[in-house]
C-alpha cells in the first residue's frame, strides 16, 4: 500500500516513473482539440474520434483545393487504408461536414 | 486493439466527453507557424518542455525552432515526437520484463531482456533524426498530412548496441533479404495496418544501425521510444521504430502498408515531380537530403545595422557537411561559413559567420554542400507526400 502511494505520488509529480515500481506509467495531458460546430457533428465524432483527435483535421491546408474532393479522398483513405468502420450512409455526411467546416 | 463494436463504443465515449467539456484545453500559449492555418498550441507533456502541438491523439510534438540555436545536440526534453497510431503503451512497459524478440530466418531465435541488451558492449553515435514530412507545411501547392514547420528534427547522442551484434547472435540464415521492425505501439482498430518497417539485410547488418536505449546520457524519453528504439543513421525517422520489441528476418521484400504504400518518394533522379502531378513510379523513402538553417535570427527580425554573427546548423544523409555558404544579398554572392566542431557525419554541424548588415532589408540565405557532393536547390522540389524538403532557406531581416 505504501509502495502504491509512493508510486502514485511520483507519477503525479513527474508523470513518468521508470525507476519505481513497474510497469511505468506515462500520463498524457487531456486532449485539447475539438471539432468545430456544424451539421452532422455527432456523425463525425462517432466515426472519427475513436482513432484520432480532431486536430488531425483542423490543421490541414485550407482553400479551394481543399474542399469536397480533398475530404472525400481523406474519408475514403480512412475506410480503405485504415479500416475505419464507417457506414455507407455516413460517408456523405462526414464529407459535407468537413468541406463546409474546414 | 479494438474490434468494430468496441471502436464505436469508444467513439461514443469520446463524443460525450468532448460534449461535456471534459477534454479541457491544455494549451499554455500558442505559436503561429509561417504558413496558412499554422496556429498551434504550445503543449506540456511529461519529460518535455513546452512543445508545438500538432496532434494530441496520438501525440505529435514539434520542437520550437529557437532551440536549435542552443547547441548541436537537441535536449531530450525538446526532441520532436511523431506517432502514427493511437494505441500507445502508456501503462504497459515494464523495464524488468520487457523483451526484444528476434525471430524469422535465424538459427537461434532470441528473447532478450533490457538487462541482457544493456550488458552487451555499448556503442555511441551522434545522429540526426528527422521526420520524412518535416517542413511539409511549406510545400506549394500544399499537400495533405502533418502540417509541420521545420522543427520535426533533432540531433542526439544515441547509446545502444549495433543491430548487427544481435542479428549475429541469432544467426541470420542464408537467403535472408530484409529485416522487419515492430514496436509496442499499434493501431486502435484491428483493421488498421500495424506500424512495421523494413530494412534490407545488408543495411541492417552495416554495424551502424543501432538498438538504442540511451539518448544524451539518459534513458530514452517515453515519447521517443522508451525503453528501446531503432536508430537508422542518415535515414528518415520513419525507420526509427520506437518501443521496439519485435525483429523478424525475412527472405522476401516486406509488403506491409507502411513500406509498400506509405512513405514512398518519386523514382526520378531528383525524387521530385512537377508540382501538383503524380509520380509514375515510387521507391521507399531513404536517406535525408542535405539541409541547412540559420538559427540565430528568425525570419522577419529587426536588427541593428552593422556587424552581427550569424549561426546555424547543417546536416545530410550521412556523408557529412563539406561546406556551408551564406548570402546576405538574396543569393547574388556567397561567403563560406566557418564550420563548428565535427560530431560525426550523421550529426548536425554548426556553422558561424560574421557579416556586416547594411541598413534596410536583407535576404539571408544559407546553402550546404555535403561531402557526397549534393547541395541544396534554390527552388523547392515537390512530391505529393511532402517529403525531402531541402530548398535553400531564406531569412528576411530589416536592419536600422
Amino acid at each position: 500500500m505504501r509502495t502504491a502511494l509512493l508510486t502514485l505520488t511520483a507519477v503525479t509529480l513527474v508523470g513518468f516513473s521508470p525507476l519505481l515500481a513497474a510497469p511505468v506509467s506515462y500520463k498524457i495531458p487531456e486532449e485539447t482539440a475539438a471539432f468545430r460546430p456544424g451539421a452532422d457533428l455527432d456523425v463525425v465524432r462517432n466515426n472519427c474520434t475513436a482513432c484520432h483527435s480532431a486536430d488531425y483535421i483542423n490543421t490541414q491546408p485550407r482553400g479551394p483545393r481543399f474542399k469536397k474532393d480533398f475530404w472525400q479522398a481523406e474519408v475514403t483513405k480512412m475506410i480503405k487504408v485504415y479500416g475505419a468502420p464507417i457506414d455507407e450512409a455516413d460517408v456523405g455526411k462526414i464529407v459535407d461536414y468537413l468541406a463546409a467546416t474546414y | 486493439m479494438l474490434d468494430r463494436r468496441q471502436l464505436l463504443m469508444r467513439a461514443g465515449l469520446a463524443a460525450v466527453a468532448t460534449g461535456t467539456g471534459a477534454f479541457r484545453a491544455f494549451a499554455l500559449d500558442s505559436v503561429t507557424l509561417p504558413f496558412d492555418n499554422g496556429e498551434r498550441p504550445l503543449v506540456k507533456y511529461p519529460q518535455k518542455r513546452p512543445m508545438i502541438g500538432l496532434t494530441s491523439r496520438p501525440p505529435q510534438l514539434e520542437t520550437p525552432f529557437a532551440i536549435f540555436n542552443d547547441g548541436a545536440v537537441t535536449p531530450n526534453n525538446a526532441f520532436f515526437v511523431r506517432y502514427h497510431l493511437a494505441d500507445l503503451p502508456y501503462d504497459t512497459i515494464d523495464p524488468d520484463t520487457f523483451t526484444l524478440e528476434v525471430k524469422g530466418k535465424v538459427d537461434r531465435p532470441l528473447k532478450l531482456s533490457l538487462k541482457e541488451i544493456r550488458k552487451l558492449k555499448a556503442v555511441e553515435l551522434v545522429a540526426v533524426n528527422q521526420c520524412s514530412g518535416n517542413s511539409r507545411g511549406f510545400f506549394e501547392p500544399r499537400v495533405a498530412g502533418g502540417q509541420l514547420g521545420n522543427g520535426a528534427m533533432g540531433n542526439a547522442r544515441w547509446r545502444g548496441v549495433p543491430l548487427k551484434v544481435v542479428l549475429d547472435m541469432a544467426g541470420v540464415q542464408a537467403g535472408a533479404r530484409q529485416v522487419t521492425f515492430n514496436g509496442m505501439d499499434g493501431p486502435v482498430s484491428d483493421k488498421t495496418p500495424d506500424f512495421v518497417k523494413a530494412l534490407d539485410i545488408d543495411h541492417a547488418r552495416d554495424g551502424e544501425v543501432m538498438l538504442a536505449y540511451g539518448m544524451n546520457g539518459d534513458d530514452l524519453p517515453f515519447l521517443n521510444g522508451f525503453p528501446l528504439r531503432l536508430v537508422v543513421p542518415g535515414f528518415y525517422g520513419t525507420y526509427w521504430v520506437k518501443h521496439l520489441n519485435e525483429i523478424t528476418v525475412i527472405d522476401g521484400v516486406f509488403d506491409g502498408f507502411w513500406m509498400k504504400t506509405a512513405y514512398r518518394i518519386p523514382d526520378t533522379p531528383c525524387n521530385c515531380v512537377e508540382p501538383g502531378t503524380a509520380p509514375k513510379a515510387t521507391i521507399p523513402i531513404n536517406r535525408f537530403t542535405v539541409r541547412s538553417f540559420v538559427t540565430s535570427i528568425a525570419d522577419g527580425a529587426r536588427l541593428k545595422a552593422g556587424q552581427i554573427r550569424l549561426k546555424g546548423i547543417a546536416f545530410d544523409g550521412g556523408t557529412g557537411i563539406k561546406e556551408v555558404a551564406v548570402s546576405i544579398d538574396g543569393g547574388k554572392t556567397w561567403i563560406p561559413a566557418k564550420l563548428g566542431k565535427d560530431l560525426g557525419k550523421y550529426s548536425f554541424r554548426e556553422w558561424t559567420l560574421p557579416v556586416k548588415l547594411a541598413a534596410g532589408a536583407s535576404e539571408i540565405k544559407v546553402r550546404a554542400t555535403s561531402n557526397g557532393g549534393d547541395t541544396q536547390p534554390m527552388e523547392p522540389r515537390w512530391n505529393p507526400a511532402g517529403y525531402l524538403r531541402n530548398v535553400v532557406e531564406t531569412v528576411r531581416v530589416t536592419a536600422a
